[in-house]
Order: structure tokens, then C-alpha cells, then sequence
């Protein structure tokens, strides 16, 4: 028989307990999230003829059009500089539109969370596996341009696996913290988005590192760009510097412990906010 | 095991967030400016629920009456588990559906069946479960071909008789139910009574918030008057009721 039980939280070890209950109880809701993202994908491009094909549509005329104009600025070949520009683009367009979405993890559900009792943890979860999904679309672009050019990856690709479920671990934790933010402040989506504009120019993403020379190893020190390139770099055939891991790795760890206190202090409050 | 609502001195504060109440900017700068001397916390608090207990056993049916802004709907959403209180405790033991607002979260972009699928998936339910939920929600709101088509191009009537289906199609045994459930076109309620009855007798525990006293004199064994976020008088459906109208009278 199912039990409902809950009561005021009044220091922090109960907080904590509820929270870990809060992520216990969405685990078995894994059919929930994925039709709630496959339909969110489903409803934004339906009554449209391609469907979510747009998505790989406008990333493939994207990355065709910026492919050559920056092969020409940069006077790169565009035979290299096409498969790095292809990965590069569809990997931060997955990273911008996923915080960009955590921004709106709870007040995007407004509707469900006032109806009905659901643990939090499922609408992050919904945000990291719409995304995922939109990412889907955009590899199939990465595989025509290796194929057109000929190029693939080597057993480093490998190596981007791990670093992918990072990723996704620190998507979860993302969402959790900015939509929890987001819901009590609502000046800060703004603030996310001009931060994540300006985070795509300093970040190496359309520039390689090399490119940079001397100062190369500033880029350490941006924490967009290390947690960018333990994905990136082993699909290029090229392995981080430890420098990079070590980054990214403190990184995701800071996110993860803010994220956890900051949502099990406001898990109660957010049903109030949105 | 039986099924159980118990409220123990249950109190919630809810606060409104309006403006500049919802500005980092502005919480930022009266940090700032507090430690400078000026101390102000000046968020609105509205005192919405105040030391409610009760206790349900299963046959009770519970009828929550009082004026609008009493605390009626904000009490339903905490023994939903939906707000969670600042002090106090609710527990209920045996599943729970919670008819609140007339959508339920339904998605109106989305065509029938698909709200039909999603409520089930809310409910844990299986696709075999699933399956026969959306025949006998199709059967009785009587939506033929438009199952499959947007619930935004429904005619109003076809929206109330989705919702309506939907939320009697699950029987719970603990049952929260809002006045608006009870609103509605007489020539649907002919048809939806006999389905609504069936489920509330069903339920072991009913809690209800209505205006209309004949429903509360009809279906209720016990009546709490909220009055301020506070109980004011809780009882048997004659000798509450009997308070409740006077006070109206005076």
C-alpha cells in the first residue's frame, strides 16, 4: 500500500534524507520522462512536414555556411577544419540548449507540479533526455560530414564515453540548480543566456586551441572549455592533457555539491515559486 | 493494511512572490543596504493554513466548507503532498488521486489519447493498463475520432467530458476532490452521477471542498468550517452546517 508521508524539514540531515528520497522515487518513473520528452520533441515540430528532421536540417546548413567562411577567415583547410567544426557545433548546441532548458525545469512544468505529486528529480531528468534526443537528430550531421570527407574517429573516440555520462551526471545537477534558481529569481534566465553567449567565443569551439599559441594554457582555466573538451577532443583523435581532466573533474564536482545543497534545502519550496 | 489520513497540527505559510519580490537584483542590493543599517525581510506572507488536524478512518467522508480564500484548495494541495507544510506532518496511507484543477495537467496541445497515455503513466500504471484505461476513458466521453486529434480544437463540452473520464477512470482509495468537480452542464451531470457516485463510494476516505450545501448534506459524514486557514468548527455534517448558514445569515 502506497504511504504519503511528509512533515517540516527543519534541519538539514531530514533535508537531505527527503532529497535522496525525492531521487529514489523518480527512478521508477523512467517510462514517465522518456514519452514526457519524446512527446516535448514531438509537440514542437508537429504539423510540420520533416518533423524533428529540422533539427538536423538547419544544423547541417548551419555548419555547411559557417564552414566555409571560417575556413577562409581562419585560412584552414576546409577538408580539416570541416569535421571540427561539424563536432564542435552540434556538442555546444546540445550544451547551450540544455542550460538553457535548466533554466526552465520547473517553471516549464508549472501545470503538473501544481496538480499533481511527482518527485523533482523527474523534471531534470525530463530536461537532459529531451536533449539527448535533439542530440540524436544533429549526429547524423557529424556522420555525413565523416563520410563525405572520408574522416572517422579513432579507437580514442573511446575515451569520450566516460566523459559523456559525466556530462550527463552534471546535466542532471544542472538542472536541478538552475531550475531551482530560475524559479525564485526570474532575472536570472537572462543572465544564463548572455553568460553562455559569451562562454561559446572564449571556449574554443569554433577556434582550435592551437590557435591560441602561447597562451594555450589559459584555456585550463575555463571551466566551459575543459568540460567541452573530454568530449570533444578523444572524438577528434587527440587525448585531453591531464591538466583538462583534472579541470573538468572539479568542476563537475563543485556543480554536483551545489546543485545537491541547494535542492535539498529548496525541494519544499519550489511547488511555491513556479 | 488500512487506509488512513491523519493531519497532525499542519501549518503552512505561503508566500507571494510578485515584483520585486522576485528580483536577485533587488535581494542583492537589500542585503547590501540591511547591513548598512535599514533591516527589512519585506516579503508577503499569507498565513494559509494554521494548526489543522484530523484524523481519517476508512468510510469518512469529509466535507471542507468555508469562504473563498479560507484555505480550502491549499489544504487540499498539502494532504495531495503537493505543498509540503512548514511545521506539522500529513500522512496518508493507500493510493491517492487528487481531483484539483479542471485540466489536471492535461496538455492541450496533445490529442486525447496521448493525455489518456501520460495520466496513466502518472499513475504507474503498465501498457495493458494503459490500453484498457483508454478504451473505457474513450467509451465514456464519447470522443470518437477526435481521440486522436488535439484537445485544443475540443469543443468546451468535449473537454469537461475528457477530463471528467479521465480522473473517474482511476479509482484511488483515498480520494481529494475540488468544488469544480461538481460544476458542469445538468445534462452531463444526468450521465457523469452515476460514474462520480461509484467512484466516492468506492474510495475509503473521501475529502471534499465545496459551496453547495446540498452536496455536503448529501455526501458527507463529517464537516470542517475553515475560516482564516484555522478550523473553526468540525463535526457532523447538521450540527456544522447548522453554524455555517447561520453565520451566513448574521
Amino acid at each position: 500500500m502506497p504511504v504519503l508521508d511528509i512533515g517540516a524539514a527543519p534541519d538539514a540531515a531530514t533535508r537531505n534524507g527527503l532529497a535522496v528520497r525525492d531521487v529514489a522515487e523518480s527512478l521508477p518513473l523512467w517510462r514517465l520522462c522518456w514519452t514526457l520528452s519524446w512527446l516535448d520533441i514531438k509537440l514542437r515540430y508537429r504539423g510540420s512536414v520533416l518533423g524533428p528532421l529540422w533539427l538536423t536540417l538547419s544544423t547541417a546548413i548551419m555548419i555547411g555556411s559557417m564552414g566555409f567562411l571560417y575556413a577562409a577567415l581562419f585560412h584552414m583547410d576546409l577538408h580539416e577544419y570541416l569535421p571540427f567544426l561539424a563536432l564542435s557545433i552540434v556538442l555546444w548546441n546540445f550544451v547551450s540548449a540544455l542550460v538553457g532548458d535548466a533554466c526552465v525545469t520547473f517553471t516549464g512544468a508549472e501545470g503538473m507540479i501544481r496538480s499533481v505529486r511527482m518527485p523533482f528529480m523527474l523534471y531534470a531528468a525530463r530536461v537532459v533526455v529531451r536533449n539527448i534526443l535533439v542530440l540524436g537528430h544533429n549526429i547524423v550531421v557529424i556522420v555525413m560530414v565523416d563520410v563525405l570527407l572520408k574522416t572517422a574517429p579513432g579507437a580514442l573516440a573511446l575515451l569520450a564515453i566516460p566523459a559523456f555520462v559525466l556530462w550527463l551526471v552534471v546535466a542532471l545537477a544542472l538542472s536541478l540548480l538552475l531550475g531551482a534558481l530560475c524559479a525564485r529569481f526570474r532575472d536570472i534566465p537572462p543572465i544564463i543566456a548572455s553568460v553562455m553567449q559569451m562562454a561559446f567565443f572564449v571556449s574554443a569551439v569554433i577556434w582550435r586551441p592551437e590557435q591560441l599559441g602561447e597562451q594555450q594554457w589559459l584555456l585550463n582555466f575555463n571551466p566551459f572549455f575543459t568540460m567541452f573538451e573530454i568530449v570533444r577532443g578523444p572524438l577528434l583523435g587527440t587525448v585531453p592533457s591531464q591538466a583538462v581532466y583534472v579541470s573538468a573533474l572539479m568542476s563537475s564536482a563543485a556543480i554536483c555539491v551545489a546543485a545537491w545543497l541547494l535542492f535539498a534545502r529548496t525541494r519544499g519550496r519550489i511547488a511555491f515559486w513556479i | 493494511m488500512r487506509s488512513e489520513m491523519v493531519a497532525d497540527q499542519v501549518s503552512l505559510d505561503f508566500p507571494l512572490y510578485h515584483g520585486s519580490a522576485r528580483s536577485l537584483k533587488k535581494m542583492v542590493f537589500k542585503q547590501l543596504s540591511a547591513r548598512m543599517g535599514s533591516d527589512s525581510r519585506s516579503r508577503v506572507v499569507v498565513q494559509a493554513l494554521r494548526d489543522i488536524s484530523f484524523r481519517l478512518q476508512p468510510g469518512d467522508r469529509l466535507g471542507l466548507v468555508g469562504s473563498n480564500g479560507a484555505g480550502k484548495t491549499t489544504l487540499l494541495r498539502t494532504l495531495a503532498g503537493i505543498y509540503e507544510p512548514m511545521s506539522g506532518r500529513v500522512q496518508v496511507r493507500g493510493s491517492m488521486n487528487a481531483l484539483l484543477d479542471p485540466n489536471l495537467g492535461m496538455n492541450m496541445e496533445l490529442t486525447g489519447r496521448e493525455n489518456i497515455m501520460l495520466r496513466g503513466l502518472y499513475n504507474g500504471l503498465n501498457a495493458s493498463s494503459i490500453r484498457r484505461l483508454a478504451d473505457d476513458v474513450a467509451e465514456f466521453a464519447n470522443l470518437g475520432d477526435f481521440l486522436d486529434l488535439p484537445v485544443r480544437i475540443y469543443s468546451s463540452g468535449m473537454v469537461v467530458r475528457l477530463g471528467f473520464a479521465l480522473a473517474t477512470a482511476i479509482r484511488p482509495q483515498v480520494l481529494l476532490m475540488d468544488e469544480w468537480f461538481l460544476a458542469g452542464d445538468a445534462n452531463f451531470m444526468e450521465k457523469a452521477r452515476a460514474r462520480l457516485e461509484d467512484m466516492v463510494r468506492g474510495a475509503d476516505i473521501l475529502v471534499l471542498s465545496t459551496h453547495a450545501t446540498s452536496v455536503v448534506m448529501e455526501w458527507c459524514t463529517r464537516v470542517i468550517w475553515m475560516d482564516g486557514g484555522r478550523i473553526r468548527a468540525d463535526g457532523t455534517p447538521d450540527v456544522v452546517m447548522a453554524q455555517y448558514l447561520a453565520r451566513d445569515a448574521a
